[in-house]
């Protein structure tokens, strides 16, 4: 039993090698670097690009430097920018729609709940940028299915895109997302015991009664792990680039585009990972509390 | 026996010549799709470099396989691409290249002149003494070569004359003079037809090097500035710069004679040829490929008739003689060609590639596809009367762009000032505050002139 625990260790090691190694590779590797790189002046193009030199803190100093923050096109522009997303798109949207749909879907007859959960997660398993040319199709000025729809009731087309850019991908950030808030509180709802509904039916209980005072307190685990997940996956969500490019002119420039513009379309990497850097310290805050939370969950259960 | 000696014998000699025989691999990419962009370079490429090239290779002895890489991308994605793939040691032996980026590739040390990669057989080229050296100078950079252009090309205003003549305007006899004459017949024919877009002048992001070359710098030389001033200092605030910007407001926003849309959207420079096939628009401001390739016969936006729909006529100064040189008209002219990779394996394989490509027979088997002005001068000039006219009209009016390595980072300044006023998000004066402050922080102050 001994050799056999001795021999299992290093095969486990043995195994556990190829994956240490793309982890290594892959992951450690490229996230000490970016930080290196953020402290260099490299850029794709011109003197610096073999040749980079080291400038400490300048990246940094530039991208809070005040005088422009808040100036289009800007680092600051950009983060406000997708705060805002955030809060619309991933809190509001996300999280208040998907509870609204799993709490919905609970008083459904069975045929109802499988067809409306297949109909909402396919817009979650659909690949990225399939879903995102359908909908830049669907919300063209000319020939798309939304003007179309909106002309046959006799109302004005709008020109979505150009005029309404930024509600244009809340709205389709909400719609791509809100699945995976609707199962996740599916599920939470389905693991309360019916007993207790039954007891409130008993007691005369509205529907907004039993979900206030009986569901949302026995679910307020999976309400906050919802959160965190969807404003994390939101503050990098880059698909809206297929529906804008970020533009016009700058107005939907999520944080995620912008380092994407400032990396691949300026060529300047330094600030590029300069950013990236500051959008993982943002990422590492709420993954720190998420673990914080989590941790004092199982405590409680213990 | 005697055949297993054969054989043995055989397998020696294979064995003996296995090193020099062995096959070389060399990898073309070009920004170009059989049936889609560029498709006259990539069925070119296809059915006649490749295979005479190899055939050629092989009558000397040299067993070289050359493989071919369609590139579906914008012209910006191709800059990436290649930026990546040098620096890295990735990326096509040759491979097709905006002129303008050499500078900065240079500077970059992604790109290495072609005598220091293929060895001095590249000045002993036949084709070097049928290109002048303003030809030459398109793919150069300090003295040296880095590639060679297929061609160069000039820009105008195309016109619809079925669009003109339903507006009343007759367009074999109209020339603007002005900006004022093109916005004119742009108000009538906005008038007769309120839901078109009669004039179209290339800006924003989304357009890349197009807002550029075939918009801001159309306005910017009529009035009678460039990028740079005399002493090579890049003017951040000018009069002109506002005339061009209000220029774009007018057409935009203040009458909206133009589509903005497709200006502003991902996929805005098929829009705007769209619009033109459609009769949509009536006045487009492109290079002469918009005639020979994009609007021919069986392309996607061909258009219908063409030679008795649409003609061409030059783009006047601001007012007359008020353009660059004190020209009454403009235009510019760029060139786009192929380079090798600095990092190729293959140097000597792919300067051979490079230069039968340029072989006056390749060229001249070029012209049966997609005839245009070749840079070299003993190759046929097909019977085209537009080729000629705007040849004959349009080069001695030319402009270059500056041979400057900050460029490509302020064209792209210039791209997001002109958005900012298209989408109406900034006024001219804000926008041109904006530009300055961008320049100023690629090229350094000391590098820059306000003129206001």
């Amino acid at each position: 039993m001994k050799n056999f625990s001795l021999l299992s260790a290093r095969a486990g090691a043995l195994f556990f090698s190829p994956a240490a190694a793309l982890v290594g590779a892959f992951v450690i590797v490229p996230f000490f670097w970016v930080i290196f790189v953020s402290f260099t002046n490299r850029t794709l193009l011109g003197k610096t690009a073999l040749n980079p030199e080291f400038v400490g803190f300048d990246n940094y100093i530039a991208l809070f430097n005040m005088s422009t923050f808040f100036t289009r096109g800007q680092f600051g522009f950009s983060l406000i920018l997708t705060i805002q997303f955030v809060l619309l798109s991933a809190l509001v949207g996300q999280a208040l729609l998907g509870m609204v749909l799993a709490w919905l879907l609970q008083s459904t007859p069975k045929n109802v709940k499988v067809f409306s959960e297949s109909a909402v997660i396919v817009a979650w398993i659909l690949p990225e940028v399939v879903i995102g040319f359908a909908w830049f199709a669907f919300l063209d000025y000319d020939n798309g299915t939304l003007n179309m729809l909106v002309t046959s009731l006799g109302l004005e087309p709008g020109d979505w895109l150009l005029e309404n850019p930024f509600w244009v991908i809340v709205f389709f950030n909400t719609w791509r997302g809100a699945a995976f808030s609707m199962m996740l509180f599916n599920s939470a709802f389905s693991s309360i015991p019916p007993s207790y509904f039954q007891a409130a039916d008993v007691a005369g209980a509205t529907s907004f009664q039993k979900f206030k005072d009986i569901a949302l307190p026995l679910i307020k685990g999976h309400v906050v792990t919802d959160l965190i997940l969807i404003t994390m996956w939101t503050f990098n969500v880059f698909t809206p680039f297929l529906l804008t490019n970020g533009g016009p002119s700058y107005r939907t420039e999520l944080l995620s585009i912008y380092t994407y513009r400032v990396a691949f379309k300026d060529f300047e990497f330094g600030k590029g990972a300069a950013v990236g850097v500051v959008i993982m310290l943002i990422n590492l805050a709420f993954a720190l509390v998420y673990l914080r939370i989590a941790k004092q969950k199982n405590k409680g259960t213990a | 026996m005697s055949k297993l000696r054969s054989y043995a014998l055989g397998l020696a000699a294979a064995t003996a010549l296995a090193g020099p025989a062995m096959a070389t691999d060399v990898t073309i990419t070009c920004r170009c799709v059989e049936g889609g962009v560029n498709s006259a370079a990539a069925v070119w490429l296809k059915t006649t470099v490749i295979p005479g090239f190899e055939k050629m290779m092989k009558a000397t002895g040299k067993d070289v396989t050359v493989n071919f890489k369609e590139f579906a991308g914008k012209d910006e994605q191709l800059t990436q691409q290649l930026a990546l793939d040098f620096s890295t040691g990735a990326g096509a032996d040759v491979s097709s290249f905006d002129g303008f980026l050499i500078p900065n590739f240079v500077d970059a040390g992604l790109l290495k002149p072609l005598e220091d990669v293929a060895g001095a057989e590249v000045n002993n080229w036949e084709g070097w003494s049928h290109i002048s050296e303003g030809s030459k100078e398109l793919m150069s950079y300090g003295g040296k070569a880095y590639g060679i252009a297929l061609g160069t090309d000039s820009r105008m205003i195309f016109v619809r004359k079925d669009i003109f003549a339903q507006a009343g305007l007759d367009a074999d006899t109209w020339q603007p003079t002005s900006w004022e004459d093109v916005l004119d017949a742009a108000r009538t024919i906005k008038k007769a037809m309120p839901k078109s877009a009669p004039l179209q002048l290339n800006a924003g992001v989304s357009m890349g090097e197009a807002t550029t070359m075939q918009g801001y710098w159309m306005a910017i030389l009529g009035t009678g500035e460039g990028m740079l001033d005399e002493s090579g200092k890049w003017i951040v605030s000018s009069q002109g710069i506002l005339d061009t910007l209000n220029l774009y407001k007018t057409i935009y926003i203040d009458e909206k004679l133009g589509d903005k849309r497709a200006q502003l959207l991902g996929d805005g420079r098929n829009r705007t040829f769209a619009n033109f096939r459609d009769g949509k628009t009536a006045m487009l401001v492109e290079g002469d490929w918009f005639y020979r390739s994009v609007t021919k016969p069986g392309a996607e936006f061909e258009v219908k008739d063409r030679d008795v729909n649409m003609t061409w006529k030059k783009m006047p100064a601001q007012e007359p003689g008020k353009g660059f040189r004190g020209q009454d008209f403009v235009t510019m002219s760029g060139g786009t060609g192929f380079v090798i990779n600095p990092n190729t394996k293959a140097p000597k394989e792919s300067w051979a590639l490079l230069s039968y490509m340029n072989s006056k027979e390749q060229l001249d088997a070029f012209q049966a596809i997609n005839p245009r002005v070749r840079i070299r001068d003993d190759v046929w000039i097909p019977n085209s009367d537009f080729l000629t006219e705007t040849s004959q009209t349009l080069l001695p009016l030319t402009t270059a762009r500056p041979n400057n390595a900050h460029y490509n980072k302020v064209s792209v300044a210039v791209q997001r000032m002109t958005e900012a006023v298209v989408s109406g998000e900034q006024t001219p004066e804000e926008a041109m505050a904006q530009y300055k402050s961008d320049v100023i922080a690629i090229v350094g102050e000391e590098n820059t002139v306000s003129k206001l």
